[in-house]
């Protein structure tokens, strides 16, 4: 095994192979991935997707039922006291004691980290001094908005410095606002050389926040590349247009097919339409509807979504179940975790 | 090359930690978990009110209601009553342990001390040590509640600190049953709904309140041979006098037999929760 220090083009994180079952159900069906040092990775897809599994894995929290991991060159089912040492892990369910205050949240992770006292203490003020906590450092946490837990959650993974920080699905249910702050203090960590591993269901957040992002979905990746390659494999803007009916629909669709990439959606009437080049081929869509007169209810124009490259890569949407249609339990560690798939999703199940 | 040459490296975040042999971090990170759990519970007035009420009320109840229809021979049924009353108090706590660690788990806060370089055992003995030092409160409060509906010690002052001690080491063997009902539980209304018919046919079908040999032959069976009964027997006998010997170490049996199965167990589930 070669020194994690000497070897500086050495991935941070390394994982082959890697295969969790819980029962009957296969969670991880063999992942490798490569994360190299100071950068941002997104292991990008739908609840289920075996996402939460492969980061309690290299978080040294689930055992593999079979593969690799290494964290730093040190393997995680050998040395997992060693990896604990040197990881954050901050979650959806913003594990903080509501009951406690920031501050004493974050001295308690101090305590529990071994740092000496002469060291935690400013840490703590530090952090929340960062994080904007500073204000309501000394009121219990049951008092904070999502957002604020969030960083205080995001806080208490970084009180020891850890140099590889795991992020899962950091900004889940927070609106806009804070979801956008959240982005912009995890950008600056990563400014810092820390290397980070992100799970996410939002392409923006992908977009915005990694180098690199791998699709998984039903335990196995389907897809890596940059967000501008993943984007490219799906053009650069979708027209979606809804007919009258049905009949109408399978008009346009051979109309359209010279223009871009068309497929018919759950409903029998919406058409997607992916264009590689933006004005000029929504203009060609327009003009082949005209010249056919056939009249949309309803075009519109946008950018590709995570539900986009599903459905391109995987030929189902993400709340669909598809090839792999069993749900991963390591998604959802406590009741109250309903599925949180993007909104558009939903008119696919109506 | 050697995980103990790997932790050597100069790291960043592994490197700032002070150094300790492994029992001593054990303790120390246990003490940090039983410090949370202390300042978390004086965070919740309702929840020390609630537990402190309850059982004042079954003081109340038990003196000045049913108190004069309940006649035990040789005893002022004060007296009688209020080891009865001191052990259900700190069983009826234990459930406050499940009810902790399953909020703990349900949070999420139990994944993340899973991943931190923590001593593994600290999460259960945290909480079993705070629930130790909130009974201790728990008893003494009693104590002095007892002392004013005319409560007294017959024997000396070791009578009534062994008697305590008996309570004690009882209720701490009762927060392991509990601590596993908690982690078994998928929410803290389910271990609180769980532990009660646990609870229930221990606390009353016992000592505490009247002597068995009132009770049916078929239930004197049980109320006989069950961990209250002879919790609540020998901690009257310290207190109040008479043949002790049997009583406590009967008692000692049953709380560390109790421990000695139920904590393994816990432990056990505690590394396969989450």
């Amino acid at each position: 095994m070669t020194n994690p220090m000497s070897s500086g083009s050495d991935p941070v994180i390394r994982v082959e192979g890697l295969v969790k079952h819980f029962g009957d159900v296969v969670a991880l069906d063999g992942i490798d991935l490569q994360v190299e040092r100071g950068t941002v990775f997104g292991l990008l897809g739908p609840n289920g997707a075996g996402k939460t599994t492969a980061v309690r894995i290299l978080t040294t929290i689930l055992s593999a039922d079979a593969g690799h991991a290494t964290v730093l060159g040190i393997d995680v089912a050998r040395d997992p006291q060693a990896v604990r040492e040197r990881i954050g892990l901050a979650g959806q369910y913003a594990a903080v004691d509501e009951n406690l205050t920031g501050r004493e949240n974050l001295r308690l992770i101090g305590q529990l980290t071994h740092l000496p006292k002469s060291t935690y203490v400013p840490r703590a003020d530090q952090l929340l001094e960062q994080f904007g906590l500073t204000h309501a450092a000394d009121r219990p946490a049951r008092t904070y908005s999502g957002g604020m837990r969030r960083r205080l959650d995001l806080g208490a993974a970084l009180v020891h410095r850890p140099p590889v920080l795991f992020l899962d699905e950091p900004t889940t249910g927070l609106d806009p606002a804070s979801r956008n702050d959240l982005w912009v203090v995890i950008q600056e960590l990563v400014a810092d050389g820390t290397t980070v591993l992100l799970t996410t269901q939002y392409l923006e957040e992908a977009d915005r926040l990694a180098d690199l992002i791998a699709v998984i979905d039903g335990g196995k990746k389907i897809a890596q590349g940059t967000a501008p390659e993943l984007k490219a494999t799906m053009g650069a803007t979708i027209v979606e247009i809804t007919m009258a009916t049905p009949e109408a629909a399978v008009q346009a669709r051979g109309r359209l097919q010279p223009v871009g990439v068309v497929e018919a959606d759950y409903d029998g009437r919406t058409l997607r339409v992916n264009i590689g080049e933006g004005a000029r081929g929504v203009l060609d869509v327009a003009r082949v509807l005209e010249e056919a007169d056939l009249v949309p209810d309803a075009f519109t124009v946008r950018e590709p979504t995570l539900d986009d490259v599903f459905l391109q890569l995987t030929g189902h949407r993400t709340d669909e179940p598809g090839d792999h249609p069993t749900p991963d339990p390591g998604d959802h560690p406590t009741p109250d975790a309903g599925p949180d798939v993007p909104a558009t999703s939903e008119e696919g199940a109506a | 090359m050697t995980a103990a040459q790997m932790t050597a490296a100069p790291i960043p975040g592994a490197t700032a930690t002070a150094s300790r042999p492994p029992i001593g971090w054990a303790i120390h990170d246990s003490l940090a978990i039983a410090r949370r759990n202390l300042i978390s519970l004086t965070r919740q007035p309702q929840l020390i009110v609630f537990s402190t009420i309850q059982p004042v009320i079954f003081v109340l109840l038990f003196t000045y209601v049913f108190g004069g229809a309940i006649s035990v021979p040789g005893f002022d049924y004060v007296d009688y009553l209020m080891p009865g009353i001191f052990c259900q108090t700190v069983v009826f706590g234990a459930i406050n342990t499940g009810i902790g660690l399953s909020d703990d788990l349900q949070k999420g806060l139990i994944e993340r001390f899973r991943s931190l370089p923590m001593a593994r055992s600290a999460v259960l003995a945290g909480r079993t040590a705070a629930d130790l030092v909130r009974n201790v409160f728990v008893v003494l409060l009693m104590l002095a509640v007892g002392y004013a509906v005319g409560f007294r010690i017959h024997t000396n002052v070791f009578g009534l600190l062994a008697g305590i001690g008996i309570l004690l080491l009882f209720a701490f063997s009762m927060t392991w049953i509990f601590a596993i009902v908690g982690l078994k539980a998928k929410d803290p209304e389910t271990a609180q709904a769980m532990s009660f018919p646990i609870l229930a046919p221990l606390v009353f079908a016992s000592s505490a309140f009247v002597s068995t040999s009132t009770m049916p032959g078929w239930l004197q069976v049980f109320a006989n041979h069950q961990p209250v009964t002879a919790a609540v027997n020998a901690t009257r006998a310290l207190m109040l006098g008479g043949p002790t010997t049997e009583y406590v170490l009967q008692s000692l049996a049953w709380s560390i037999g109790i421990v000695v199965v139920f904590a393994p167990f816990a432990i056990r589930t505690y590394r396969r929760a989450a």
